[in-house]
């Protein structure tokens, strides 16, 4: 378990520039293109995923580690993951609810919308595929969290400036908006030399 | 409105195509499109479990308490992806390999939820399973379109088969990522000046 010892750290900038969730893994595209008219909405939604990213990778970690591993489930892996994701947002909402009320306006209307979010599946998928300890995959969410909200947060200041200006017919809304994600990928290529964790 | 297998059929495959109108599914059409064969396997295990998804929640739709559809929907499509998974991985390991993740991923596919959502519940059965069938088909269509133009572009080949008589020197931004948003971008903009309402203002 321990023969690919990267450095946690590498792992947390890989997978904000370099390996960037929406950018070059195309993960949680379907929030991302809706949910990036409004910088303000974005960015709560992007927080919400980063929170709920590390806590799930962390939980699912666990969970596969201890129970799906010596028992040899791996073939129920999907079902057992995406539970544990439907659960852990409820309970953070819950927990939100009670202890963190202003965080909770903030941000609980998105948490329901992050159970279907692949990006947080994915995540835990790419953990287990890469076989990574408990902190890298602690890096590695948390990571891959901020990389999606840098993501959102950028395209959506972007567009509320597009929202000021002319398009053909058609490309408004959701084209223009993957052709501006077409040459942000673009500038973070130039990262690519500095880290690689594939 | 009564919907008729004709009607299914058109809406689901051109008219409101999963991916180009209703911007569904992007996550899996893109990442998966560097190579043809990688979509085509892609799309086939999609329109399996839409279909059989579809069938099984409409079968049941009567028995699921409608509080909980969620979780029922998920964990039924979650079967069936295991299906979709234990078979690739048994039968074509190396393409198994190449999808990785995005095989699980099916699972937080929009199309099969949105599908189940809008149209299993309160649709017959058979029904059910043509429109799933016929979003998997619009899917599949799409991702062919973008691995046509990555793979040819990209590599010079098509389904891993070199063309004849052609040859230049390959694109390699096509196999990154941008060129993937590239062009879905341009191929949403298309369809939405094929397909949307004329003179009425998209929000």
């Amino acid at each position: 378990m321990f023969d690919n010892a990267i450095n946690p750290m590498i792992i947390f900038f890989a997978s904000i520039l370099t390996s960037n969730m929406i950018l070059s893994n195309f993960l949680g595209m379907c929030s991302y293109i809706s949910i990036s008219g409004e910088y303000k909405t974005a960015s709560g939604l992007g927080k919400s995923v980063t929170l709920v990213m590390l806590v799930t990778t962390l939980i699912n970690y666990a969970v596969y580690h201890v129970i799906i591993v010596p028992f040899g489930l791996e073939y129920l892996q999907y079902i057992v993951f995406i539970m544990i994701i439907a659960a852990s947002v409820q309970i953070i909402e819950m927990a939100m609810d009670r202890y963190l009320p202003d965080l909770h306006v903030k941000l609980g209307i998105f948490l329901p919308l992050i159970t279907v979010n692949c990006a947080i599946l994915g995540t835990t998928l790419f953990m287990v595929i890469r076989d990574y300890n408990l902190l890298q995959s602690a890096f590695f969410g948390f990571g891959s969290g901020l990389g999606w909200w840098l993501a959102i947060s950028m395209l959506a200041a972007i567009r509320e400036q597009m929202a000021k200006t002319k398009l053909p017919r058609g490309l408004a809304g959701p084209g223009i908006a993957f052709i501006i994600t077409g040459i942000m990928a673009i500038a973070f290529i130039g990262f690519s030399g500095i880290f690689n964790i594939q | 409105m009564a919907e008729t297998v004709r009607s299914v059929m058109a809406r689901n495959t051109w008219k409101e195509n999963q991916v180009l109108r209703q911007i569904l599914g992007i996550c899996s059409a893109l990442a998966v499109t560097n190579l043809m064969m990688n979509s085509l396997v892609m799309g086939l295990g999609l329109m399996f479990v839409t279909s059989l998804s579809s069938l099984t929640i409409s079968l049941l739709r009567n028995l699921i308490p409608h509080r909980i559809r969620m979780i029922v929907m998920t964990l039924i499509i979650a079967s069936y992806v295991i299906l979709v998974d234990i078979f690739l991985k048994a039968n074509l390991p190396e393409i198994s390999k190449a999808l990785g993740p995005y095989v699980g991923l099916i699972i937080t596919n929009c199309i099969i939820m949105g599908r189940a959502e809008a149209f299993a519940q309160k649709n017959p059965p058979l029904l059910s399973m043509l429109d799933g069938f016929f979003a998997g088909i619009g899917y599949t269509l799409v991702l062919l379109i973008i691995s046509f133009f990555r793979e040819f572009l990209g590599f010079g080949t098509l389904f891993g088969y070199e063309i004849p008589f052609v040859s230049f020197e390959p694109w390699t931004i096509m196999v990154m990522p941008p060129a993937a948003f590239f062009i879905i971008g341009v191929l949403i903009w298309i369809s939405s000046n094929l397909f949307a309402p004329k003179g009425k203002k998209k929000p």
